[in-house]
């Protein structure tokens, strides 16, 4: 099929995505003097992809400043990224990461994001993450404006449908509006179009049928489309399918886009059932921000992919208020009712819990010594008898934020090609190589210091092509 | 045998529509507070669980509509969520200047608030020059007057100190009548925090929430600036030097210095600079609302916004006119017009756009309090 041409002149730099990792490539090639044609599939109301939902970005310091309460070294940084991908990372890359994610505060602030001390409800982040004032969407409107302002050409609602790599160098892509398919050739590609988390055939493909009954937090729109033209034009995948960001969420979120509202923070104070009133993992193993990352997992591997938490008055107050109310009921068996579980097999998973509950001193801001004895799994903190009337019960789902399955990268954000060599002129940066450094696991605000270290190394390295030439 | 108490049904807790909207926006923003950091309605809202008619209410009025949170939420139309802060906020806003004016049944006033005024300023006017003719020959009205006294041997200056003594003193009640009872209906404070006062003062004299938490106020294309803070600015404190210097012509008459004054006088000096602001600040607040985003502007309702600053414009514009054309045959025109669109501006204050500025006040007052007595 003929398509007609890109009608003004060559960009050097063609950018597929509009988040986080897009805008800052975008916005150090055209400052160092690229042409650059930055190309967002959703509309301008919905662009920014996962940035649009994010809050925070983690970034190494040495000193506390007007807002970061105190310093979090490289070292330290690193320790937390061994910790939760236990060791399932790209030691290089991740260095680097941790290395130039202290470039990241002022870099940003020099776009016209702004920050602000860390939200309530948040205080455990307030010394390792740059809160942006405003939240994800004012920090990319002004990475927006300033994109704006050097001269990079933004295209909505428009859709990147097939590539021309060969042999590792690209030639033009095929981008698609309104319909109408055109031919853009560049001097070099950037990928920053995200991973497949809303893709939820290719969710199926990788976890089976259960992935029907995922909820995708995010923006509908990372379909990852271009990542898999890129793996079928022969670049390296890294990490697999099945690793990925997701956390339990309340059911009732919607099935798209639902982003931080549907979080649910009362887990580590009631118990949480399965299907079968069964209890499957220890509630108060950690204190929620360190274990919220793992529920996504777990409730995903219970029958029908759905939980249920069950708190007493005691707790209702504890948490940050959800955005639907929970379900109310004065006895457990009416509870059970409600939320469709066996009456009877729940209140014997309640009263042996009950039972279990070893007397202590409750205290929800510390690892208090309320733990259960003799029970199987154990619940080791935060763990009082379910016994004060109105009983409360949120039903959880697992809720998917992003993909780790991507394009192998390297220093430079170079992609990768899987028979060993190097790409010419493909980069990467975001979600799509995230990968690289995530090969499991999740730390709060890393996903965006990938964005954007990886973001401004692919910026310079495709200007840096275009000046080779 | 139990009688039903009146007190089971309790309609104070009857929500209406923008205020049921405030609370379901308020319930999704309270469990994401991402625009904490932007003004002072996010902290507020983060010390409830719930949300009543009162404390909406009370919300609505800490509303500056800077647009900072609409620009930043990732929930906004067409999301099926549909956030937008700010029209809700001043939607609500508008019905609460209605729920507690005073009389109650007064309220319709504000619902029509552009036509009532309209008509109110013409019928003022028209009284003047009426007034003006029967009082005088009808050539002595087109006669030009120099010298002191000249607009009093027009109207006595008696006259107009009854008259607008008596419109001003009405309005003064009015008002503060409305303010207690929108105070009352959300705050019970035995005794107000130390500095409270002082906070909710400068707070509205800087129109500290007005800038999005640093950035200023939106426009359509989310790029902040400070252009609607100085044009308030301008209207605001251009309004109270008018007020300083009537006031202050008022005292010297009494001394026995009567108007009008040369143009080095305290009183045009005063009145020319309030003037000025007077005409520059709703000026640009007029031109700024035709692109600032209509996203967030309120939605029901009569635009009391509008009216307000048409009439400001209009008591700016025929004072500086009377001080240009003192001298002239047109003086007793401009003379009437201008007393009667001053009149029918004091007549309306507690039924327009005016009584913004003290809820404002009530409501910085009871947030400052408030964040200085919260539990942490």
């Amino acid at each position: 099929m003929r398509v007609p041409a890109f009608d003004s002149s060559i960009p050097d730099v063609l950018i597929a995505g509009g988040g986080n990792a897009a805008l800052c490539a975008a916005i150090v090639a055209a400052r160092a003097g690229a042409q650059v044609l930055l190309v967002e599939r959703a509309p301008k109301s919905y662009r920014g992809g996962n940035t649009r939902h994010t809050r925070n970005m983690r970034v190494a310091h040495d000193a506390a400043n007007e807002i970061l309460t105190g310093p979090y070294p490289v070292a330290e940084f690193w320790d937390d990224l061994l910790r939760v991908t236990k060791g399932r990372t790209n030691e290089e890359l991740a260095q680097l990461t941790l290395e130039q994610s202290s470039e990241l505060w002022d870099f940003l602030w020099a776009q016209g994001v702004r920050y602000q001390p860390s939200l309530g409800g948040t205080l455990s982040l307030g010394r390792t993450n740059a809160f942006f004032l405003g939240g994800g969407r004012t920090m990319l409107n002004a990475l927006y404006h300033t994109a704006e302002d050097l001269g990079v050409a933004i295209r909505y609602d428009t859709t990147l449908v097939d590539l021309a790599i060969h042999d590792g160098h690209f030639e033009h892509a095929v981008l698609e509006h309104d319909g109408q398919r055109e031919t853009v050739p560049a001097q070099s590609f950037i990928a920053a179009s995200g991973g497949f988390e809303a893709n939820l055939e290719w969710l199926i493909e990788a976890w089976g049928p259960a992935a029907r009954n995922f909820i995708i937090r995010g923006t509908p729109y990372n379909r990852g489309e271009v990542l898999r033209l890129l793996l079928d034009a022969g670049v390296a995948q890294v990490a697999d399918a099945k690793q990925g960001h997701a956390v339990a969420i309340d059911g009732r979120a919607p099935k798209f886009d639902g982003g931080i509202v549907t979080r649910l923070d009362c887990v580590p104070f009631g118990i949480v059932l399965n299907n079968h009133a069964e209890r499957f993992y220890d509630e108060g193993e950690d204190f929620w921000p360190k274990r919220y990352a793992i529920w996504g997992r777990l409730v995903a591997d219970q029958p029908d992919q759905v939980g249920h938490v069950i708190i007493d008055e005691k707790s209702i107050r504890l948490f940050m208020p959800s955005v639907f109310d929970p379900v109310t009921a004065d006895t457990i068996e009416e509870l059970a009712t409600q939320i469709g579980l066996d009456p009877e097999a729940v209140r014997a998973s309640i009263d042996a819990f009950n039972t279990a509950c070893q007397p202590g001193h409750f205290d929800h801001t510390t690892h208090d010594d309320c733990a259960t004895e003799g029970l199987t799994p154990p619940k080791s903190h935060w763990a009082r008898p379910i016994d004060t009337p109105p009983f409360y019960a949120y039903t959880l789902r697992p809720g998917i934020t992003f993909t780790y399955l991507g394009v192998q990268v390297d220093r430079q954000a170079r992609m990768q090609m899987a028979n060993g060599q190097p790409a010419d002129n493909l980069y990467a940066a975001g979600e799509i190589m995230a990968g690289n450094v995530l090969g499991e696991g999740y730390l709060a605000g890393i996903g965006m210091t990938i964005g954007s270290v990886f973001g401004r190394l692919a910026g310079a390295s495709a200007a840096e092509h275009r000046s080779q030439r | 045998m139990n009688e039903p108490d009146v007190r089971d049904f309790n309609l104070v807790d009857l929500l209406s529509a923008p205020q049921t909207e405030a609370a379901r926006q308020m319930r999704i923003c309270n469990a994401c507070r991402y625009c904490e950091g932007l003004c002072a309605v996010f902290p507020a809202m983060e010390q409830r669980l719930t949300f009543g008619g009162a404390d909406v209410d009370y919300l609505s009025n800490l509303c500056h509509n800077c647009g900072a949170c609409y620009q930043a939420c990732q929930y906004g139309p067409p999301h099926e969520f549909a956030i937008n802060v700010p029209q809700a906020m001043a939607d609500l806003r508008q019905e609460s200047y209605e729920r507690y004016v005073w009389p109650a049944s007064f309220a319709g006033l504000l619902a029509r608030n552009g036509l009532w005024l309209g008509i109110a300023s013409a019928l003022a006017t028209a009284l003047f020059l009426i007034g003006l003719v029967i009082w005088h020959q009808p050539g002595a009205l087109f006669s030009a007057y120099t010298g002191p006294g000249a607009f009093y041997d027009l109207i006595p200056h008696g006259v107009l100190v009854i008259i607008f003594g008596l419109l001003l003193g009405y309005a003064v009640l009015a008002m503060g009548l409305s303010v207690r009872r929108f105070w009352l209906a959300s705050a019970r404070i035995p005794k107000l925090a130390a500095g409270a006062a002082g906070q909710a003062i400068h707070d509205a004299a800087t129109l500290k929430y007005l800038d999005g938490g640093g950035p200023g106020c939106m426009t359509e294309d989310a790029r902040p600036d400070d252009k609607r803070r100085f044009y308030h600015h301008a209207a605001a404190y251009g309004f109270l030097l008018c007020l300083a210097s009537t006031s202050l012509a008022t005292i010297c008459h009494y001394l026995g210095s009567e108007a009008p004054y040369p143009v080095w006088h305290p009183v045009v000096i005063l009145g020319v600079v309030g003037g000025v602001g007077l005409i520059v600040g709703p000026l640009g607040l007029l031109i700024g609302r035709g692109w600032r985003a209509n996203a967030r502007q309120a939605q029901a309702g009569s635009d009391i916004g509008l009216t307000f600053i048409v009439m400001l414009l209009a008591t700016s514009t025929s004072g500086l006119a009377l001080l240009a054309l003192r001298s002239t045959p047109a003086m007793g025109t401009v003379l009437a017009l201008h007393l009667g669109i001053v009149a029918a501006l004091f007549a309306s204050m507690p039924y327009g756009k005016f009584v913004h500025g003290l809820h404002r006040l009530a409501t910085l007052l009871r947030h400052a309090h408030e964040q200085r007595t919260k539990m942490v």
